[in-house]
């Protein structure tokens, strides 16, 4: 599913890169090392980490997108680095929670 | 590839802007060299996790990538305080990691199980005082 339409659905705000991408999955978390090993590739990944780290994982696992909840605002190097490696990061004023909920009715994300 | 194609990398300590940044230029020069995304998964994550690891632990070190036909093999080194029990440190959950460094989202105690996760071969070898070196590999015949 094309990032644009979750953007829409969810009143997402585009923070850095490119909203074209498509989503195939949703994971959630923050310890970076549970989410290392738990993000699949195309994954929109729902955080409230914002420091620059966010952004190598993201890159690592080729999550389509990081979505920050709640409306965490990212770190300033972290917006760079983001730019740098291409990554998409998102943002909500919603909590994980909703964010999780409201997701899990859209068609078309496992 | 007739050659091995090596790569090496000194990592910052206590460094935290720029850590992963081998793992991610490795990345970038695996998909270059046409190894499948399966693979390149693996060796980041585990290489990630070790670069984190020197950071967090050691002041930082060096990691060296050597590709061949047959595997990845990744040799991370440093020169910090050593691992003092490798069991324990092997296992998910256990953490030496200081508070500023769990606000980071670091420290769950999942650096070690899931470099061993990830590839199929791990050594480590540790010296308290001296410094710990960690060689991984990862099949790709």
């Amino acid at each position: 599913m094309k990032l644009t339409d979750i953007i829409d659905t969810l009143s997402l705000t585009v923070v850095a890169g490119d909203a074209e991408r498509e989503a195939e999955g949703v994971y959630a978390g923050d310890f970076l090392s549970r989410a290392m090993s738990h993000i699949c590739a195309d994954d929109l990944w729902i955080t409230i980490m914002n420091n620059v780290n966010v952004i190598a994982v993201a890159s690592l696992t080729d999550a389509a997108a990081v979505l920050l909840a709640e409306n965490v605002a990212l770190a300033p190097d972290a917006v760079e680095a983001a730019k740098a490696k291409d990554v998409t990061v998102l943002s909500s004023d919603k909590s994980v929670y909703e964010l999780c909920a409201a997701l899990s009715r859209i068609d078309g994300l496992s | 590839m007739a050659d091995n194609v090596v790569f090496h990398f000194d990592v910052d300590g206590e460094d935290f802007s720029s850590a992963g940044g081998a793992s991610v230029t490795v990345k970038k020069k695996l998909r270059q060299l046409g190894i499948s995304q399966e693979y390149i998964r693996r060796v980041a994550i585990a290489m990630y996790e070790g670069e984190i690891n020197m950071v967090i632990h050691a002041n930082g070190g060096t990691a060296d990538v050597i590709v061949s036909d047959e595997e990845i093999k990744i040799v991370l080194a440093d020169t910090g305080p050593g691992i003092p029990d490798v069991s324990l440190a092997m296992q998910e959950g256990f953490s030496t990691a200081r508070d500023n460094i769990r606000s980071l989202g670091f420290g769950a105690g999942m650096g070690l199980p899931n470099m061993k996760k990830y590839t199929d071969t791990m050594e480590i070898e540790t010296e308290l005082g001296r410094g710990t070196t960690i060689t991984m590999t990862v099949k790709i015949a």
